[in-house]
């Protein structure tokens, strides 16, 4: 009896943290769907009206900005590359750094993996002007390669993959030789298998991280061709409930990878085990 | 020159462990050579050189007549069976065995035929699908010997491979390396540093001690006639007694009694070994030992007890013969099975 009562308890915590998390998002979430005079009227609602299709094909396909060039959803496309060249081009260069580190004979390599590693001491809005100055003098203001490739250096990720390479077994490393595995092969046929969990866990986390940019696209885009979603938050102008259907689309693709992605996420864990 | 030489080979950690020194050996075709000798003597080291997974620091290494010192291990053709084996974890059982083959580019057919017939040679063919982490540790072994079998390398290297499995399947194993060696008919180094595992598969024996061979030789020859106080104490189970004594013109004086015209022209302290199975029950023997354990083995007692000097003593006697613990043995050596060592340098004198 006490048992039940304790774990009713703790289940009742659990759901009211849970409503204190998701109540605002689906308040948000209802009111998108009404027009904005009932919002102004009568304020947040709780249920849902009959606007939906109204109102977010709207705001994807209305041209806003100061010269009307940019659409929510070219910025969606926008934020989704910028995103992806993120995560994938900072998973494979911590890939290749952590393997560099780990197993070529390389002079001082931690001290040299600690040099990356207090990088992270070093936030991006540090280092925004001198990194500007750069892109400005390649010329790569405006571009998706500008957007991506300043923040594409992970030091997080290059600790997590060096951590695990580091637990690998010589032995593994020996045999493969053995086999005839030349240093290529033993990366693709080894390290990169074995690591498939750490690899998506990292995909995730660096694609939310690209998506959620603000401060480095604001600067290093002045043609509204290359705004963000994060930036068009900001940006973008309308009424209430249109905004409101912005922000509740911005949501949409940070959960999607991570439901597309979390099928080889968990299958990976228990594979390992 | 043989099939594997190796000639003043001296391997210098970079911390300074000089773990093996100049030594020199040479291997048959087809021979089943064994390194033996205790935790730290050097024996991984020498056969990871062999491998090509550490550096040599001097001397040379010839594998059927090529100089294999700079070879990158991927291209000497060695295959190594590891102590905790080293499978691939996240292949399953025929894609471990296939890898060294897909590596060498042969085709797909090939090796599929190559695959089957080494897993049939060791009844893995019902695991092939499975991943190592779903085998028991017997089954591990057996696909680390296939994966070793299937590429038909130029020379087996094992390094401990037994240690991890429990006695009984040890002895099984055992005998399977043992038979499976006669069949494939290639060259293998297997380490170890249990003598019995040592004596049991080798051709040929190689016992290593701080990193010098100290002999070398087939298991019976080394039985027969250690060189080394060393060798004398590690060959053989139960262990070689040893009592202290003095060599003077072809009399050995030990505490307790005397042995006269010994086939020796050394004189001075001596060390005096006697294996437990070399002595019998007579009476006015030269050594009577106090019973204090019989260990019954059936086929055999080992009667452990003290000389009149409180020394440690073993007998090995046929399981026939009942001792009573508490009795006086008078045991005497048999004929001439006794081995004299200069204690000094611990080298054989008689
Ligand atoms: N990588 C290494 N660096 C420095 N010393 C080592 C290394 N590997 C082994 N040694 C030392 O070399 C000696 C021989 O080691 P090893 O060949 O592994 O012995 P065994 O296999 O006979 O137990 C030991 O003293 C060991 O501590
Ligand atoms: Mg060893």
């Amino acid at each position: 009896m006490t048992r039940f009562i304790t774990s009713s308890f703790s289940h009742l915590i659990l759901l009211i943290g849970i409503l204190i998390m998701v109540v605002p998002v689906w308040m948000i979430f209802a009111s998108s769907t009404h027009t904005s005079s009932m919002i102004n009227m009568n304020g947040l609602q709780m249920f849902l009206g009959d606007s939906f299709y109204e109102n977010y094909l709207r705001v994807l396909l209305y041209q806003g900005g100061f010269f009307k060039e940019i659409t929510a959803l070219k910025m969606f496309f926008n934020s989704f590359i910028m995103a992806t060249g993120v995560a994938i081009l900072s998973v494979v260069t911590s890939l290749m750094a952590a393997y560099a580190l780990v197993y070529y004979r390389i002079k001082h390599a931690t001290l040299l993996f600690w040099i990356i590693f207090i990088t992270i001491l070093v936030p991006l809005e540090l280092r925004i002007f001198p990194t500007y100055s750069v892109m400005a003098e390649l010329n790569l203001v405006n571009s998706y390669f500008g957007l991506i490739v300043p923040i594409s250096a992970s030091a997080i990720a290059t600790l997590f993959f060096r951590q695990f390479y580091k637990t690998v077994p010589d032995e593994l490393l020996e045999s493969a030789k053995l086999d005839g595995a030349n240093t290529w092969r033993f990366f693709v046929d080894f390290l990169i298998p074995l690591s498939k969990t750490m690899i998506v866990a990292m995909l995730i986390f660096m694609f939310v991280f690209g998506y959620n940019q603000y401060l480095w696209p604001l600067l290093v885009t002045t043609s509204e061709q290359y705004w963000t979603v994060v930036m068009g938050l900001k940006m973008m102008s309308g009424s209430i409930v249109h905004r409101f259907a912005f922000v509740i689309m911005s949501m949409v693709p940070p959960i999607l990878i991570i439901i597309v992605l979390q099928k080889h996420f968990i299958k990976g864990v228990f594979q390992d085990k | 020159m043989s099939f594997l030489d190796l000639k003043n080979v001296t391997k210098i950690y970079p911390n300074g462990t000089k773990a093996v020194h100049e030594t020199s050996l040479s291997i048959d075709e087809g021979e089943f050579m064994v390194f033996v000798g205790p935790s730290g003597c050097g024996k991984s080291t020498l056969l990871r050189m062999v491998a090509g997974l550490e550096d040599i620091t001097e001397g040379d290494i010839n594998l059927d007549g090529k100089l294999m010192n700079e070879v990158d291990p991927s291209e000497r053709d060695v295959a190594m069976v590891f102590q905790n084996y080293a499978l691939y974890p996240h292949m399953n059982v025929y894609n471990n065995l296939a890898y060294g083959l897909k590596n060498r580019g042969i085709d797909k057919e090939t090796i599929e035929q190559k695959v089957n017939d080494a897993a049939k040679l060791l009844q893995i063919s019902d695991y092939l699908q499975r991943k190592p982490s779903m085998l028991s540790g017997g089954q591990r072994q057996r696909v680390a010997m296939g994966r070793a079998i299937v590429r038909n390398p130029k020379i087996f290297l094992f390094d401990e491979p037994l240690s991890n499995l429990d006695a009984k399947l040890r002895i099984q194993m055992r005998l399977e390396i043992k038979k499976l060696q006669q069949k494939v008919g290639v060259t293998s180094i297997f380490v170890t540093h249990d003598q019995v595992e040592a004596m049991t598969l080798a051709d040929r024996l190689a016992v290593i001690n701080n990193g010098i061979i100290e002999q070398l030789g087939t298991p019976i020859e080394i039985y027969d006639n250690p060189k080394s106080l060393f060798v004398a104490g590690f060959i053989g189970s139960p262990q070689m007694n040893f009592l202290d004594g003095n060599l003077k013109n072809k009399t050995l004086s030990a505490e307790g009694f005397e042995i006269k015209d010994i086939n020796s022209d050394f004189e001075g302290e001596v060390t005096l070994g006697i294996r437990p199975e070399h002595l019998s029950q007579s009476e006015n023997g030269l050594i009577s030992l106090r019973v204090e354990l019989v260990e019954q083995l059936g086929s055999d007692n080992l009667v452990y007890g003290q000389l009149k000097n409180k020394k440690d003593f073993c007998y090995r006697c046929p399981g026939n013969q009942t001792i009573e613990k508490g009795s006086n043995l008078s045991l005497n050596i048999d004929n001439n099975k006794y081995y004299i060592f200069d204690k000094s340098t611990g080298k054989r004198v008689n």
